[in-house]
């Protein structure tokens, strides 16, 4: 049996510096790496990034294509349902993106690895963000590219807002995402749950696929409580009027930094939590 | 001997790991409770006790895993509980209770902690590390195709790829061969010696505790029971080996009493995590 020592010959580590934005960053890419492997080791996971948007954005095309032919001048205006739709699935891919990516550290039982690391919780955070998007830019771009051909609509035909609402959408998805894993790293994977349905929750009240002034005059305070009722109501105002109100935008990123800072928070304290709870890893006991 | 030392021993500020006061309450239930230890830098100290008795949760609050309900943990000097950025990347941990992902190879693995420890020479130090834990050959398949005996060395060497000077490992053998713990022990004991690295180690392995610690730290409900080296420990329970120590313990036997004598009764409560 070969035995050499470890550590004291050869290929000692040279470790770089440990603190500053650079270091950060290196942390941040090592973790993004990681989930680029998982994603090249499955074709299966490549296949299901793009198989339900699609599905979805089919779904919804063609309906808008019969209505096009049977109904009002607002349903044939061309675009609403699915722009609603690719616009919807931006905000829920990324959410799942981010959610699912972390449920994936525990299913793996990795969590206590990255804990222990030189890795901090923000920086976890910020892998799982730049994931998130990375992941709806994988799953997104080939269904926008079919949406084009099959029905003639072209996403980026919102022009520049077509950013704005991408940002909101993204910035919204992260808040919740936040949200869910804290919940999840506290609670246990026996609150995955969360991480499907509180996306959901948002469907109806966001206004995907209808005006806010449809809403019950109570329930409109809450709908425009949310950022991405604020992208959906712009992008209908683009497409049926050819108007573009970016005093909205700015509402739904206000709105959104104060959801990002308690979705931050929340994260935090139900990581400290599980840290006082003694949840955070069972290591054998 | 629960109280750190100061005497001949480096000075406190800079001890590999001091522990002071240390308590950790579950709801009603005290899993830790008010022990005190210092680690000197370069030896191997095995946290020896039954199940419940506190061995993992002390480590977990070393890693800053679990937040100590009161006391003092200080790893090189730094709170761990408030400053554990400045320290993790001289400390490392492997227990066979956590997995690296199952679908990455072992290559990749080892990649990815090495940019989360920063090691600039990532190709170089893995193919060396991977040389002297003997898995070369395992470096290009999925960490989830592997047997136990393989995942522990391939754990061991995420462990050793920053070349950590506080080493901390639960059950490092759990649920291997003789001969494969054996080689495993033989490593993290040449280890210890070639880098003049602390290891902390729990275990309730008498045989590994006996080959691989300079020192037993023996808890039992939460509580330092006994510290010292085995030899003293069997020397002072007036047995032949440490497994027959521990019984003595874990059954409530004192050790410089008679060998039926019992513990204090603060000391017979119901084991606790």
């Amino acid at each position: 049996m070969k035995d050499q020592a470890l550590a004291t010959q050869g290929a000692d580590p040279v470790l770089l510096p440990q603190t500053g934005l650079r270091a950060s960053a290196r942390r941040i890419f090592a973790l993004v790496r990681r989930y680029i492997y998982l994603l090249r080791s499955s074709g299966i996971r490549l296949i299901e990034l793009i198989y339900w948007p699609f599905l979805q954005m089919l779904t919804w095309g063609f309906l808008q294509k019969y209505l096009a032919t049977t109904t009002s001048q607002v349903a044939q205006a061309a675009g609403v349902l699915i722009g609603g739709v690719l616009l919807w699935d931006i905000l829920f891919r990324t959410k799942i993106g981010f959610s699912t990516t972390f449920i994936e550290e525990m299913w793996s039982r990795n969590l206590g690895n990255l804990l222990t690391s030189p890795l901090r919780p923000f920086e976890l955070v910020g892998a799982l963000s730049l994931w998130s998007v990375i992941r709806l830019l994988v799953s997104m771009i080939p269904v926008a590219i079919a949406a084009y051909f099959i029905f003639g609509f072209n996403l980026l035909g919102l022009g520049l807002p077509l950013v704005a609402f991408f940002a909101v959408l993204v910035l919204t998805s992260w808040s919740l995402g936040l949200l869910s894993a804290g919940v999840i790293l506290r609670y246990g994977l026996g609150a995955e749950e969360l991480a499907w349905s509180l996306a959901f929750l948002l469907l109806p009240l966001c206004c995907v696929y209808y005006p806010v002034s449809v809403l019950p005059e109570w329930l409109q305070w809450v709908a425009l409580a949310l950022p991405p009722t604020h992208v959906f109501e712009g992008m209908r105002s683009i497409l049926l009027h050819h108007v573009f109100d970016a005093t909205e935008l700015w509402r739904a990123l206000a709105l959104n930094a104060i959801y990002l800072v308690i979705g931050y928070l929340a994260f935090s304290y139900f990581l400290q939590s599980a840290r006082v709870n003694g949840s955070l890893l069972q290591l054998g006991e | 001997m629960t109280e750190p030392q100061t005497a001949n021993t480096p000075s406190v500020s800079v001890a590999p790991v001091l522990v002071r006061d240390l308590v950790k309450v579950y709801g009603k239930v005290t899993a830790v409770d008010h022990i005190s230890f210092m680690l000197e830098p370069g030896t191997t100290v095995a946290l020896l006790g039954g199940n419940g008795a506190g061995k993992t949760t002390t480590i977990a609050m070393l890693l800053g895993l679990v937040v100590p309900t009161s006391g003092e943990v200080r790893v090189f000097g730094a709170d761990i509980s408030k400053d554990r950025k400045q320290v993790a990347h001289r400390m490392n941990f492997q227990s066979p209770y956590v997995d690296l992902p199952m679908r990455l190879t072992v290559r990749q693995n080892l990649t990815v902690y090495a940019g989360l420890f920063g090691v600039a020479n990532a190709v170089e130090r893995i193919d060396y590390v991977a040389e002297n834990l003997q898995i070369t050959a395992l470096l290009d398949r999925p960490t989830g195709k592997l047997s136990a005996g393989q995942k522990t060395r391939v754990g061991l060497a995420k462990a050793f790829l920053n070349a950590p000077e506080l080493l901390l490992l639960d059950e490092p053998t759990a649920s291997l061969d003789p001969d494969t713990a054996d080689w495993i022990r033989e490593k993290l004991r040449d280890y210890a010696t070639r880098r003049h690295a602390t290891l902390l180690l729990a275990s309730h392995n008498m045989t590994e505790v006996e080959r691989l610690a300079d020192r037993v730290i023996l808890l039992h409900a939460g509580r330092i029971i006994e510290d010292g080296a085995p030899s003293e420990l069997i020397e002072s329970y007036e047995r032949e080996t440490l497994e027959e120590v521990f019984l003595d313990v874990v059954r409530g036997r004192s050790s410089r009493d008679d060998a039926g004598d019992r513990l204090p009764p603060s000391l017979l409560v119901e084991e606790t995590s």
